[in-house]
């Protein structure tokens, strides 16, 4: 449990009373036991996906079971009606799912910073600019926009990356844009540019280490949120049909899935059980790395 | 002495924070009569807001009123039904908060937050106590409260936004109010106006006063009575006089010397040293002994007692031991 | 309240709409261009095409004519609400759109009611017991409704309740076989409409959920409320008067902002129930390649998402008194 200081106060100046210091960041994470769970799953899951080749079964290879199998030994997760082990090729859409999603929150969360640290740090008409370019990207339906670009320029990999990437700056950008513009006018900015400090050690000395929090958790977030959207594409027919993918996987069985609820429940699980995963972990660093948000 | 309207005996208030048990209010006794108004004075953090909210029995989790008993006109209040309560709480019994501005309801207007207090506790139609609101208004000296009243609070001035709150809280005509820290919020010239309005109301109302201020100023101004508090325990007690004549506690004399006054040409001020007293692991014996220029030896081991010096005269500090001895029957 | 000054605000919103709707446009044309291909491909989508139609198609947009011009051309079709021609459905884009958008509205709107409503009133229940273990539960059970991904709800729902346990129907809006008016209808519809919609409602519900438990918890801990109990005021109106009415702020405008997610969700759940709304049109575009409707679902999704932005504005302003007095 922890309470705030302010919310057995009834004004100010009750702060003066001590305190002991802050736990160590790994106490902090550890006493959510959710994010513990999560933390452990996701481990378990980018596992399996590294060690998707190693499956005895390979992914996708028609015939090397009988069709329609249900669960059993030796079809772990039972077969589709194409004879297809469900369980290998849903750990390869998986290691499929999770590149998507980390390398579309990496550019992302890339471009979100740079974009919104050019709004902040030069202030302004620059960022006016590009503050009007995030709010029109925060309105358009991100979903929609991308699969109109995936439905015209082709459904490959490198494509729905993209596609995925450029549409979930806006969030970054707006927050590192707030961390620069109220560090900015902070004290111990001026105190360090006082000292003498350079713009670019002002920037990664004083200004991003602090922005640097909110952002790792968005970026967490921002994961799972780019694992739903490229299942979501994969399940319209958007996706790669080179690679595996957990949401064609999912699209296949909704014909066969009446008689094979085998070919839903494990593959739909994957991508569930890793979203909620970076939820739960995403929850808990904000407790270690937001000092603002705690104290609920 | 004619029976106190208000008496704690024994309060005390503790919170259960993931960090330890504060210990806020730490046996604290005290009683205020019909008609006094009485101070209690500490600097921030000694306890006294959460002593006025326990009196009022609005202390919310982790905090929690542990033991001790608070009699107002005649009724335990610690015994009452939360409903009971209730009834008691914004008519006879009334409250005046800090910060205007966020202790009004942004989304609500003025007057409907008045005539709310008033529905509660009197038994009017909305016409009726949308009047009574407007008196409320006018009587805080607020102009054109007609137009007022159907303001928004960020419409408002700070000091017509306090006004407000006083008029919430003497809209049902209270025998007790609780001011906590009235003007610590306020511009220095809107200060002088709000007490001197409190003073008159108090006078109207004849009702009694608790000031909780850590301003030494009002309290020789408007104040009959002085309670002095630090560390979640009443140091001294004393009428207002003989406070500033004759301070007694340690405390309180450093706390006077290390305030301007008009009337004393002072050299230099002399600040309390040391750090304020943490309420979780408190110093043993006496809480003020880090920080005394006065101590001995007893006084790091051995918590005083309060020795009553005179009727409504005590000071908490072993100096006094054989003062005490001495006017005790 | 004076009207005129919130005529002011929404006017005002309305024209900070105008850029976002250049830059659609904007987008919808360098995307013809831009794609792979000949523009005029895009134009036809997957159909086949007769020469003439596709000389027709050449002046219409202009395609001889510089870019600048064509974008020109352009902009005036869509002024006129021309969103283009689709040779599949041997319709006109928009007639297509609107022809299925009440069904998308009904099932958006549906869910969007209930689920804000029942994700309210369990988040201030939520906030008043903070820490119990129904608290506790309450979120892990939230943070797992949105961490699902629609489509995956709707098909174990499709197998749990309208495949096994046949209470559902498993597809559609309405029974070939029941009444196609009156009070009949109305229940065949919410017979089809129950499991479409509650397979959609978590993730809204979720995220209402969430968001009212903290702000309520937020602002009961704000002064105004000791204020209010001071005053005597009873715990339930403390809540429900005093502090939901402040909390419920910020969870209007997650409820505007969430719409164009929504929609996205509609899409996936009209395709699972095979829902006959915009989004099963948008999948069944998708399989055909049917490029001028794409196209005209994005124009008309967006508009859709820029008007339940404005309308969360007003709606904003109407509660918060402080918004308008600026």
């Amino acid at each position: 449990m922890r309470w705030s200081i302010r919310a057995w106060s009834t004004g100010k100046g009750m702060a003066t009373t001590h305190i002991p210091a802050e736990p160590s960041w790994w106490r902090i994470f550890s006493r959510n036991r959710g994010s513990v769970l999560g933390a452990f799953i996701l481990a378990a899951l980018f596992a399996l996906a590294i060690l998707a080749p190693m499956l005895p079964f390979e992914a996708g290879r028609i015939d090397v079971g009988p069709s329609m199998a249900a669960p059993n030994l030796t079809h772990l997760m039972g077969t589709d009606e194409l004879g297809r082990d469900v369980f290998s090729r849903a750990a390869a859409g998986l290691s499929v799912s999770l590149m998507v999603g980390l390398g579309a929150a990496t550019i992302s969360t890339f471009l979100g910073v740079v974009i919104g640290g050019l709004a902040g740090f030069f202030g302004r008409s620059i960022d006016a600019l590009l503050m009007r370019l995030t709010e029109i990207f925060q309105v358009i339906p991100r979903f929609f926009l991308a699969v109109l670009l995936v439905a015209f320029f082709g459904a490959n990999i490198f494509n729905i990356l993209i596609a995925i990437a450029v549409l979930s700056w806006p969030e970054i950008a707006r927050l590192v844009r707030g961390e620069f513009l109220s560090l900015r006018s902070r004290q111990f900015v001026d105190a360090a540019r006082v000292a003498g400090a350079s713009r670019t050690s002002l920037i990664f000395g004083e200004i991003l280490p602090n922005a640097l929090g909110p952002v790792v958790v968005n970026a967490t977030l921002m994961v799972g949120q780019a694992m739903l959207l490229e299942a979501g594409l994969s399940y319209l027919g958007l996706g790669d049909p080179t690679k595996a993918s957990l949401g064609q996987m999912l699209q296949e069985a909704q014909q066969i899935m009446r008689s094979a609820w085998w070919t839903t429940a494990f593959p739909g699980s994957f991508i569930f059980l890793a979203v909620l995963s970076l939820n739960l972990v995403g929850d808990g660093l904000t407790d270690v790395l937001n000092p603002r948000a705690r104290g609920r | 002495m004619s029976k106190p309207l208000l008496t704690a005996t024994n309060l005390v208030t503790k919170l259960f924070t993931d960090s330890g048990t504060v210990q806020a209010v730490d046996g604290v006794s005290l009683h205020i009569g019909h008609g006094e108004a009485v101070a209690l004075v500490g600097e921030s953090g000694c306890g006294k807001s959460m002593t006025a909210l326990s009196l009022m029995r609005l202390v919310r989790p982790p905090g929690r009123i542990v033991s001790g008993s608070v009699t107002f006109d005649g009724t335990d209040l610690l015994a009452l039904s939360e409903r009971e309560m209730r009834a008691v709480r914004g008519g006879r019994l009334a409250m005046v908060f800090q910060d205007p501005m966020t202790f009004l309801n942004p989304l609500m207007r003025v007057g409907e937050q008045i005539v709310e207090a008033v529905m509660l506790h009197q038994r009017v139609g909305r016409s009726e106590a949308r009047r009574t609101a407007l008196e409320a208004l006018e009587r805080v000296g607020i102009p054109a409260a007609a137009t007022v009243i159907e303001y928004f609070p960020h419409q408002l001035s700070g000091g017509m936004r306090q006004r407000v709150l006083i008029a919430m809280a003497i809209s049902s005509k209270p025998t007790f109010l609780i001011a906590d820290e009235p003007t610590t919020a306020l511009d220095v010239t809107i200060q002088a106006q709000i007490m001197r309005l409190l003073a008159r109301l108090r006078r109207e109302l004849s009702s009694s006063m608790l000031l909780i201020t850590h301003d030494l100023g009002l309290v020789a101004e408007y104040c009959d009575r002085v309670y002095v508090m630090y560390a979640g325990k009443i140091v001294e007690e004393g009428d207002v006089f003989s406070i500033f004549a004759n301070p007694r506690h340690p405390y309180t004399r450093a706390l006077l010397s290390s305030t301007l006054s008009p009337d004393r040409r002072i050299e230099r001020l002399t600040p309390i040293e040391g750090q304020p007293p943490n309420l979780v692991t408190p110093p043993s014996g006496c809480r003020f002994h880090p920080r005394c220029r006065e101590r001995m030896a007893r006084c790091s081991v051995e918590a005083p007692p309060d020795f009553a010096i005179a009727p409504s005269s005590s000071a908490r500090c072993w100096l006094y031991e054989e003062a005490a001895r001495v006017s005790a029957p | 309240m004076p009207t005129k000054s919130l005529l002011i605000y929404v006017g005002g919103r309305l024209l900070q709409a105008v850029p976002i709707l250049f830059v659609i446009i904007l987008i919808n044309f360098a995307l013809i261009h831009a794609a792979p291909g000949d523009p005029i491909d895009i134009l036809i989508g997957g159909a086949d095409a007769t020469p003439e139609y596709i000389e027709g198609l050449r002046r219409e947009f202009g395609l001889d004519q510089p870019l600048s011009q064509q974008f020109v051309t352009y902009i005036g079709k869509i002024a006129q609400f021309d969103l283009g021609y689709s040779l599949r459905y041997r319709e006109s884009v928009l007639t297509l759109i609107l022809g299925r958008m009440p069904a998308t509205l009904l099932l958006m709107g549906t869910t969007l009611f209930f689920s804000s409503l029942i994700g309210i009133l369990l988040g201030v229940f939520a906030a008043r017991r903070p820490y119990s273990a129904g608290d506790y539960t309450a979120t892990f059970l939230s943070l797992a409704g949105y961490s699902m991904p629609v489509f995956w709800i709707g098909q174990i729902m499709l197998i749990i309740f309208a495949l096994h346990l046949a209470w559902f129907p498993t597809q559609g809006m309405y029974s070939l076989r029941a009444p196609s008016e009156g009070f009949g209808r109305i229940l065949d519809v919410a017979h089809h409409l129950v499991l479409p919609a509650i397979t959609y409602s978590f993730y809204h519900l979720a995220l209402i959920y969430r968001l009212t438990r903290i702000k309520m918890q937020e602002v009961l801990a704000l002064d105004f409320i000791t204020t209010a109990r001071a005053k005597g005021v009873a715990e339930g109106r403390v809540v429900y008067r005093h502090a939901l009415r402040s909390a419920i702020l910020p969870v209007v405008t997650v409820i505007g902002l969430n719409f164009g997610f929504m929609l996205a969700g509609s899409v996936l759940t009209e395709t699972v129930f095979a829902w006959p709304g915009m989004g099963r049109l948008l999948y069944e575009a998708v399989g055909a390649r049917d490029y001028p409707v794409l196209m005209g679902l994005f124009t008309m999704l967006s508009i859709m998402v820029i008007c339940a932005n404005v309308i969360t504005d007003v709606v904003y302003a109407l509660v918060d008194p402080r918004v308008v007095y600026r």
